[in-house]
């Protein structure tokens, strides 16, 4: 695509120029190796999404294939009725609450284990096995395991609530149901399952960072804490945003777990924007309207990848 | 001094402590799902609480495979794994084959927006599943690939070459560059100096990659459970909804089958663990 007229016009001084064996040459050999790459893209991943954009102008609703169609005049409705409905609304409000807490929570407490791991002097590796636990759960996995852990009535909570005296009756504290305990749980299933990728990489950057720096803070009294503040945290910078990149990539993992936890209920409790895509467009069959839905989702997506990733490259400036 | 040492001591022991108290926690409700497969279902409902298995045994697996003749309802368990392990492995190989060029291109060539080649890869990455299941059953029901293991296999082909072209560009960047120069002076082309002298070179890269892809596609649900409209088609993530119905819940069978899908999973990060954190952390310092 224009990839290559920008390689074409672009790599005449390249260095790499001399090594060409005649077959194929400096400026095309990239372009080649990219190809495969990015046709696969662009037919799988970026003409669905334009299309995708398309049907979000149209009234199309699955049972009545002759709704697909463009009218200039009604092109904006799915997006008026969009927001003007006040569950809408309430998914977006939940997502912000449910993000805002979720990924500060996971790095925090990420930031704290790493740190304590970094500190241990016995079984290291074991640890580091144990970590890995939740990696090995699917996020379907993980929703399916709180879901259980949270039931009221045969669930790990409430049994070790009950048992260790603190709950009287069967089934008491529904924690899937009742308001602020439905998104906590889902919260505390997602901070789960973030934990091991966010705490990997932090600690590997506390155990890269250079040892004399904290000798000469030592040597001048710096305490454990104005270490970690004014060393080690500012040195963690990259691997941070690294970690926190990586976490965007993957934020509407959350659909898999509040899908199975919940389902975004009861009465839209728990509703994401995610699961109310689902809802719109699969239950419904409001493809049109759901499709207007979920672009509000790539733009949160690519919204929070993009900032991750730019103080990502400034982090990595500074250093 | 010697107060000062036993005290230090004494924090040291407290910290190792508090780090066992913290991953046991962390790793303790995966054993307990675990188990709960082994155990009888009257344990698990009981009230009160039973926490000690009395008794192990294996009828969640048996009922699972058909075994059982007086469960009547069966979870068509093979046709699951036929289907997850067809659409994972087939996407593995091809879209790892496919990363390690891209890659390659990014760690060793500088062209003109190449940044910008690069962020558009990866921001692809980030388009929720959600949001490209309902044009992709559209596209698909036009070209009748809803239910097809192979279409379904071309999504997860596409999904999964961002992430491992960033791995595969990470390891590449780790190979001396003196490697492929001599091999230039050597007489070699750009592709022989790719596929004889740094590539074998980057295998366990490759393998990291295909660890990463091959779970992803293991795991994915939001794709497949829009994709694939009948049961024959479906893969083990969706499959999971047939052990609830609207007011029961069969948790044990659940747990039998989540046990079942974590087998390549655990297989994979006992691999994986030491290459795992080089490779994600690479682009952390160097870019």
């Amino acid at each position: 695509m224009t990839l290559q007229a920008q390689v074409q016009s672009g790599s005449s001084a390249e260095p790499e120029q001399r090594f060409t064996d005649g077959r194929i040459s400096a400026r095309w050999f990239p372009v080649f190796m990219l190809l495969p790459a990015i046709l696969f893209i662009l037919v799988i991943l970026l003409f669905p999404l334009v299309y995708s954009l398309y049907v979000s102008f149209t009234p199309y609703e699955l049972l009545k294939p002759n709704s697909l169609k463009f009218e200039l005049a009604r092109a904006l409705r799915n997006y008026q009725r969009l927001f003007a409905d006040a569950i809408f609304w309430k998914s977006v409000g939940n997502t912000i609450v449910f993000l805002f807490l979720s990924i500060n929570l996971s790095y925090v407490i990420a930031l704290g284990l790493s740190q304590l791991l970094a500190r241990v002097t016995r079984g290291q590796g074991l640890m580091r096995t144990l970590l890995m636990v939740p990696m090995m759960f699917a996020p379907i996995l993980v929703g399916f395991q709180f879901r259980w852990f949270f039931n009221a009535n045969v669930g790990l909570v409430n049994n070790l609530l009950f048992s260790l005296g603190l709950m009287q009756e069967r089934g008491q504290i529904a924690w899937l149901v009742d308001e602020p305990l439905g998104m906590f749980s889902i919260i505390v299933a997602s901070i789960w399952m973030n934990l091991p990728v966010l705490t990997i990489i932090l600690l590997a950057g506390t155990l890269s960072l250079p040892v004399e720096t904290f000798e000469a803070a030592d040597v001048d009294g710096a305490s454990s804490w104005q270490q970690f503040r004014f060393i080690t945290f500012p040195l963690l910078a990259p691997f941070s945003y690294i970690a926190l990149t990586i976490l965007s990539l993957d934020i509407s993992r959350a659909f898999d777990i509040v899908r199975i936890m919940t389902d975004g209920g009861p009465a839209h409790r728990t509703e994401l924007i995610w699961t109310y895509v689902t809802r719109l467009a699969i239950e419904n069959t409001k493809f049109g309207l759901g499709s207007a839905m979920s672009w509000v989702t790539v733009v949160l997506a690519v919204a929070f990848t993009l900032y991750f990733f730019r103080q990502l490259v400034r982090s990595r400036v500074v250093r | 001094m010697s107060f000062r040492a036993g005290q230090r001591r004494r924090n040291q022991r407290f910290l190792n402590a508090l780090a066992w108290f913290v991953l046991v926690l962390i790793a303790l409700p995966a054993f307990w799902i675990v188990l709960t497969a082994f155990r009888p279902n009257v344990e698990i409902n009981s009230w009160p609480p039973v926490w000690v298995p009395q008794e192990i045994t294996l009828d969640a697996f048996a009922t699972m495979f058909g075994l059982n003749p007086d469960e009547r309802m069966r979870v068509p368990v093979e046709s699951y794994m036929r289907n997850s392990l067809l659409a994972a492995g087939i996407s593995t190989v091809v879209a790892v084959s496919i990363g390690t060029l891209a890659g390659y291109a990014f760690a060793r060539f500088r062209f003109r927006f190449q940044t910008a080649a690069f962020l558009g890869i990866m921001l692809s990455r980030a388009i929720p599943g959600v949001a490209l299941s309902l044009p992709l059953f559209i596209l698909f029901n036009q070209m009748r690939l809803v239910n097809n293991i192979f279409g379904l296999a071309a999504v997860y082909i596409a999904m999964n070459i961002p992430f491992s072209t960033w791995l595969m560009d990470g390891f590449f960047r780790q190979i001396p560059q003196d490697l492929s120069e001599a091999a230039y002076i050597d007489g070699c082309g750009y592709w022989s100096a790719f596929w004889r002298v740094e590539l074998p070179l980057a295998l366990p890269g490759f393998a990291t990659a295909a660890i990463f892809a091959f779970l992803a596609a293991w795991n994915e649900f939001q794709i497949v459970s829009v994709l694939a409209r009948s049961a024959a088609a479906r893969t083990f993530p969706p499959g999971l909804f047939d052990f609830t119905e609207q007011f029961t819940f069969d948790w044990r069978g659940m747990a039998a089958m989540s046990a079942i899908m974590m087998v390549p999973a655990i297989i994979f990060v006992i691999l994986v663990q030491r290459n795992l954190v080089s490779g994600m952390t690479f682009g952390a310092t160097k870019g």
